[in-house]
């Protein structure tokens, strides 16, 4: 198993593309913790674990506030002795061009997607340093990478991200604690289903990925299990594309 | 096992990155060709791979040879039913600053490592396209990403390749094959060993290297395995940097 004896933290792990992380993760060895928001679907991925042979406890994190980051690292540390992994998986997603996005709109977005990964890296590392060493997977976009004509607070958030994975590389290397992101096309998940279900918005997502088909959660998932291993022991501050060719054209 | 009837093409198989490639993916549970000049060498991976349970053949090939690919195609298909993975692996390195770099350098570089790439891709795609798809992987480099003070052909080339890779993905993605560059940092091998025994060499290389260590054959071939396989199947056109995070900085 490619997870064996780690124990691995999933932000925003109760749906979506983390609750797929979660499961995989468990299936490939690793002890998970989903932190998320949402409790009655974090619970259901948690028994889904548990039932089928893994070990998963779900925390209540909303990834905003510092001290539910600590309670989680904490929860991680009592419950499995250590914390090898962080997915920062967690986010929204807002569609509004720069004049149409309210001040109000951009600290939410800013405050989850980015700030709550510098909450999550922050709280994590202690842990990661007393395991001599760990794994960050940071989820960007291919919005951290490219202009978008739809979205501005996310696209910034999602730039943050990107570079606030390299400063964290950078900065942690010699502890051996890796920080890699992951920028996603169009995934099939809650999140983009809102706009997915306009067809006019689902054709222009297919005309712009060259693959010719939206991404699957566990496109993302199989990416962030390679970044997580050791398998990647030489990647530091690196950035997986997952869109399909969409950003290489 | 993460190959598991899928049959691969490597070329440069006989030593290096090549070898350790050749002998993970025969351990997933790919069928391999190596193709490399180096027949005894490769005779030698060839027969491991085989002693192991593994199934493998070995072609003689020089990459800047169009009919040597045909003919290594046609040996993949003709013992092993098709071809779903190549492996532009083989390559050479130069150092020299551009005033010198002799004309013929550059036409040795460029000829091994970017016309080499280009005769592979072009000679594959008919068996991949009757395969129903396939996943091609160029080895490229940091230096195909950033400046080097002392590569000049080496790292044309590899710009080369990184931009051939996904003018390859973006042309090939509605035929399902995708296409990928990896941008290793300095690896051991024995290609890097003259570089590696110059005494200024770790302080140049190694110190700056945030991991602090030299790569392995071994950390390349993982990230060639995910891109090989079917767990990125979302992904193409993308470049996978694998360099302690050398140029996360």
């Amino acid at each position: 198993m490619r997870l064996e004896n780690k124990v691995a933290l999933i932000s925003g792990g109760a749906r979506g593309m983390g609750a797929v992380e979660a499961k995989l993760f468990a299936e490939e060895g690793a002890k998970v913790i989903i932190g998320d928001m949402l409790e009655d679907e974090g619970r259901k991925i948690e028994a889904e674990i548990n039932e089928a042979g893994g070990e998963c406890v779900f925390v209540s994190l909303d990834v905003s506030d510092e001290d539910a980051w600590k309670r989680a690292v904490n929860e991680a540390v009592s419950r499995y002795g250590k914390l090898d992994i962080l997915v920062n998986n967690a986010g929204i997603y807002r569609a509004h061009n720069v004049e149409d996005t309210s001040a109000d709109e951009w600290d939410q977005v800013m405050g989850i997607n980015a700030k709550g990964v510098f909450l999550g890296t922050k709280s994590a590392i202690p842990a990661m340093r007393d395991a001599g060493g760990g794994s960050i997977v940071n989820i960007s976009s291919v919005a951290g990478l490219v202009g978008s004509k739809s979205t501005s607070a996310y696209n910034a958030s999602k730039g943050a991200v990107r570079l606030l994975t390299k400063s964290t590389a950078i900065q942690y290397a010699s502890e051996r604690i890796r920080a890699n992101s992951v920028h996603p096309g169009t995934i099939e998940t809650p999140m983009t289903e809102g706009f997915l279900a306009d067809d006019a918005m689902r054709k222009d997502r297919m005309d712009r990925t060259p693959i010719g088909r939206l991404g699957k959660p566990e496109d993302v998932a199989y990416g962030a299990l390679f970044l997580a291993s050791d398998e990647a022991s030489f990647m530091t501050g690196s950035e997986l594309i997952i869109d399909g060719g969409r950003t290489a054209e | 096992m993460r190959l598991e009837n899928k049959v691969a093409l490597i070329s440069g198989g006989s030593k290096g990155m090549g070898a350790v490639e050749a002998k993970l993916f025969a351990k997933e549970g790919a069928k391999i060709v190596i193709g490399d000049l180096l027949e005894s060498e490769g005779r030698q991976v060839e027969a491991e791979i085989n002693e192991t349970g593994g199934e493998c053949i070995f072609v003689p090939l020089d990459v800047t040879n169009e009919v040597q690919w045909e003919q290594a195609v046609a040996a993949a298909v003709g013992h092993f039913g098709k071809l779903d993975i190549l492996i532009n692996n083989a390559g050479i390195f130069r150092t020299n600053a551009v005033e010198e770099t002799s004309s013929n350098e550059w036409d040795q570089v460029m000829d091994v490592n970017a016309k080499g790439v280009f005769l592979g891709a072009k000679a594959v795609i008919p068996a991949m396209r009757e395969a129903g798809g396939g996943s091609i992987i160029n080895l490229s480099s940091v230096a195909g990403l950033v400046g080097a003070a002392y590569s000049t052909a080496y790292s044309a080339s590899k710009g080369a390749v990184r931009l051939f890779t996904k003018s390859t993905a973006i042309q090939y993605a509605a035929d399902g094959i995708r296409s990928n560059s990896i941008h290793p940092g300095v690896i051991q091998t024995d290609m890097t060993a003259d570089a590696i025994a110059n005494p200024d060499f770790k302080e140049q290389r190694v110190d700056p290297t945030p991991l602090g260590r030299l790569g392995q054959p071994e950390d390349v071939a993982m990230g060639a395995l995910y891109l090989a396989s079917d767990e990125s199947s979302f992904v193409t056109g993308a470049e996978l940097v694998i360099d302690g995070g050398w140029t996360a900085q």
